[in-house]
């Protein structure tokens, strides 16, 4: 056994124990933990592939942001979690039962499976696929040139999705006081100040 | 030596989870969300492994769309969530039944 084949077994047992435990988890902070376990080893898979940029991509993105996120919601949200999970077991069946059905007919696909004539599948993995130096090289030549409008579109939908989030969470107090700036720039002396004439001796 | 089925039975088992915690958890939305992301992460896996043994770079670069769409979709659905805690004080899924009429 390789250090390779180690490896991958290494990483494909705790990306599916991770995501097992993700489900079946009672506490929704673990949930997520699990969830960063998963992430982690699916990047490990990701660079025994020779996928590396993609894999950096999956824990900055994945695990910095996303999971972040969650965690954030989690902790946040004040949710008896005990009373979500009580009627876990009432579903269990039919989720195994799908579950199980998926799994077959997966299974039975993959056994029908060929490769279309002339296409030739590697004995190894190979991420370059001749395009440059390394992967960041080869992707960064394909991304930016064939697929250029895909990729601003992408932008698009990361900002359509941030104005969203931010609209939807956004509220306004009627209790908090604001600086109002156009209000003070329109402010002058004459409105602001009045000069009184003061007798020595007497107050106003 | 491994071969491009070992990343597809990987895959494939994450794939599978993540439709059972959808099943399982009809209740609590975080753990949908998160069930959601798990098999965005098997298709990833999918996209990638054939990427590698095809010699074919588009699928990383597909990856990467697919990677957006899920932050994307995660952000969105956390904001509802939290939207939807503040006016009903429950994350239940089977209380959104506001527009039932």
């Amino acid at each position: 056994m390789t250090p390779v084949v180690l490896t991958f077994y290494l990483f494909a047992i705790a990306c599916i124990a991770g995501g097992l435990f993700t489900v079946i988890s009672r506490n929704p902070v673990h949930s997520v933990l699990w969830l960063i376990l998963s992430f982690l080893s699916a990047a490990g898979l990701f660079v025994l592939l020779g996928a590396e940029f993609v894999a950096m991509l999956l824990i900055i993105v994945y695990v910095g942001a996303v999971a972040v996120l969650f965690l954030f919601v989690v902790m946040m949200l004040d949710v008896d979690f005990a009373e979500l999970k009580a009627e876990m077991a009432r579903y269990m069946p039919l989720a195994l039962l799908i579950g199980v059905v998926i799994l077959m007919q997966l299974a039975m696909a993959f056994g029908v499976w060929t490769t279309a004539d002339g296409v030739a599948m590697a004995d190894r993995p190979d991420a370059v696929a001749g395009l440059g130096d390394h992967n960041t090289d080869a992707l960064g030549r394909v991304l930016y040139d064939k697929y250029f409008l895909l990729f601003q579109l992408a932008g698009l939908i990361l900002l359509v999705a941030m104005v969203g989030a931010i609209v939807l969470t956004l509220r306004h107090r009627t209790y908090v006081k604001r600086q109002d700036v156009l209000a003070q720039m329109y402010r002058d002396p004459a409105k602001a100040m009045e000069l009184k004439d003061i007798k020595p001796g007497q107050g106003l | 030596m491994i071969g491009l089925e070992h990343y597809l039975i990987v895959a494939a088992t994450l794939f599978v989870i993540g439709i059972f915690g959808i099943f399982l958890n009809r209740k609590n939305v975080i753990i949908l969300l998160m069930s959601i992301e798990l098999m965005l992460l098997a298709v990833n896996i999918n996209l990638v492994a054939f990427s590698a043994y095809l010699g074919d770079i588009t699928g990383q670069v597909f990856t990467l769309f697919v990677l957006t769409v899920a932050a994307a979709e995660a952000a969105i659905g956390l904001a509802i969530l939290v939207c939807f805690f503040r006016n009903r004080g429950t994350i239940d899924v089977e209380d959104v039944n506001v527009m039932k009429g």
